[in-house]
């Protein structure tokens, strides 16, 4: 299976593991890639497992989308990994997997991803009227509004959040292991090794 | 232009609705009494778990997975922590293996003990609800007696297990499921030539072959559709491949299906575990790698080293090679899957949770088109449905 995979122009960048296969293409590319991967002989991957994203904002392209998809006859996984701009949309594959509907709309929620022709691009896991993109890496953890119930307006109000204790991130990652050694004044080091 | 009169009602089911197994909102049309179209909204227990897990270490990580399906609180651990062991690169000692198996497949018999009766008294049966909660506790106190904790055990972590099952717990398990078959067929013959449970299930929503691949069915859902596949099976993780079972098949693929499935895939888990306690071994229970896993206590009484592991462990704890991976494990549900990304620190990048669940309750519209009002409710059960995880 992996010589096809190879021989197929749109895929680059082939890893597999022993029941994995890791596999990106181009975002334009998604589409006819996935009809193939389901529909032709060699690979048949039947069955969509998952989509999902990575954020990354320090990269141009920041969003990792991933489509994970089984063969159930050839009993293999295959992970597909696409790149995206902040503001790219991308082509649905509703009309390749049914399943993806859900998942491109917890996509589209938690990380703002637009799936063009998607039927029914509607926020899935957040509340009705949420704001931004929760899982986004810039979203705070806390979100931007805490719900109470109003004994005067007799309904539940939304507040903007209000924190009895600042918010509290501890860098516990010891400095001493895997570090880089970039402490000023000693370049000599990495010269040495250079 | 024609004027046609419409002649439906919308209503809405639940929140709050002891059909709905937890809050799931549906929103029905209906001519009648007959479904135009149910459509879920979802995401009411929504806690943000993926974006919790981003700011926890590994090990922080492992509670929130009990939290998901929480009636099948071990099962999810076991992803999370093959996902990890991947990205380490680890190998769990044989007794880990043994024990994670047999807790999988007691959690599995836990998950179906709550689901078939559950899924009865929503089409109208009580007294297997009760039966099935005393059985149910007695599983429980094996949860207890190995992890300290009935449901939120925590006890499947990356590199093994996190304590060694107490003496003599493998004679008692063994004892237990002597009597469990018993209780099984009881509970068949409560059920399963039951006229009014057979009327409210035999051809209530029917998923063909074809459906359940394309909608990403899996465990007893797409068995119960005719699909022999099982991920114990067909990519053996842990000890599944030293043990053999059958996987029941179901013909039609409607909720009575689903229903034999389940009860069928109990009795396969309690040979499953008779064998495994056949096998297993005394030995280590998680990797003897301190880096990974903590010391035992009374080491850390005498060794510095072994302290030093122990505050690293718990403050720091481990980094995790760069990567990503997806594990999955046949969770009593249906394939529970974990897509990990390390960069390298000591906690997760991106952990994404793949929940059966959410795959199943999205065929729900297609299911249920055209039934009656009352077998959303059937269908609804016989999905096995549970919001921790969908909504996550």
């Amino acid at each position: 299976m992996l010589e096809k995979l190879k021989k197929n122009k749109d895929i680059t960048n082939i890893k597999e593991h022993e029941k994995l296969i890791e596999i990106e293409c181009d975002k334009n590319n998604i589409l006819s890639l996935l009809k193939k991967l389901k529909e032709n002989n060699d690979f048949i991957f039947n069955q969509l497992l998952d989509i999902t994203a990575v954020d990354n904002p320090s990269r141009e392209r920041r969003f990792d989308l991933i489509y994970i998809i089984q063969s159930l006859k050839k009993n293999k996984k295959l992970i597909l990994k696409t790149s995206l701009k902040e503001n790219d949309s991308i082509e649905t594959i509703t009309s390749v997997y049914k399943a993806a509907d859900w998942y491109e709309r917890e996509c589209y929620d938690l990380f703002g991803i637009e799936f063009t022709n998607h039927p029914d691009l509607r926020r899935i896991m957040t509340d009705y009227n949420f704001e931004g993109h929760p899982l986004r890496k810039d979203f705070p953890l806390t979100g931007h509004t805490e719900v109470r119930y109003d004994d005067l307006e007799k309904k539940v109000i939304y507040e903007p959040v209000k924190l009895s204790q600042e918010f509290r991130d501890f860098d516990s990652e010891s400095p001493w292991e895997g570090m880089k050694n970039n402490l000023i004044g000693d370049e000599k080091s990495e010269i040495q090794k250079d | 232009m024609k004027e046609v009169e419409l002649n439906t009602t919308t209503i809405n089911f639940g929140p709050q609705h002891p059909a709905a197994h937890g809050v799931l909102r549906l929103v029905v049309e209906l001519e009648g009494e007959v479904v135009k179209r149910a459509e879920p909204h979802i995401g009411l227990l929504h806690r943000g778990t993926e974006k919790l897990i981003e700011y926890k270490t590994y090990l922080q990580a492992v509670p929130y997975f009990d939290r998901l399906d929480y009636v099948s609180p071990m099962c999810q651990e076991h992803a999370f922590a093959l996902a990890t062991e991947n990205l380490l690169n680890i190998e769990v000692p044989q007794r880990a293996k043994f024990i994670r198996v047999i807790f999988a497949e007691v959690t599995r018999i836990l998950n179906h003990l709550l689901n078939i009766p559950a899924y009865a008294a929503d089409i109208g049966a009580v007294t297997p609800f009760l039966w099935c909660f005393e059985e149910r506790e007695k599983l429980l106190e094996f949860h207890e007696a190995v992890s300290g904790a009935r449901f939120h055990a925590a006890y499947f972590r990356p590199g093994g297990v996190h304590q060694d099952m107490p003496e003599g717990m493998e004679e008692k398990l063994f004892e237990h499921f002597k009597t469990l078959p018993k209780f099984i067929d009881d509970l068949e013959d409560l059920l399963t030539n039951n006229r009014i449970l057979r009327q409210r299930s035999v051809d209530i929503g029917i998923i063909s072959k074809k459906e359940a691949i394309e909608w990403g069915c899996s465990g007893p859902v797409l068995r119960s559709s005719g699909v022999a596949w099982d991920l114990r099976r067909s990519q053996p993780y842990d000890a599944y491949d030293q043990v053999e079972f059958d996987i029941p098949v179901g013909k039609k693929g409607d909720c009575f299906d689903r229903y034999l499935v389940r009860i069928e895939e109990m009795r396969q888990s309690i040979s499953i575990i008779n064998q495994c306690l056949n096998k297993i071994k005394p030995g280590a229970i998680s990797v003897e790698d301190n880096k990974i896993t903590p010391p035992k206590r009374n080491q850390m009484k005498k060794s510095m080293e072994a302290l030093i592991h122990h505050f690293k462990l718990f403050t720091e704890g481990y980094r995790v090679p760069e990567g990503q991976t997806y594990a999955a494990v046949e969770a009593p549900k249906g394939e529970f899957g974990v897509f990990l990304v390390s960069d390298g620190s000591s906690k997760p990048y991106r952990c994404k949770i793949r929940a059966p669940g959410f795959a199943h309750l999205q065929i729900l519209d297609n299911l249920s088109k055209g039934h009656l009002m009352a077998d959303i409710a059937a269908i609804l059960g016989s999905l096995d449905i549970v919001f921790g995880e969908i909504d996550r």
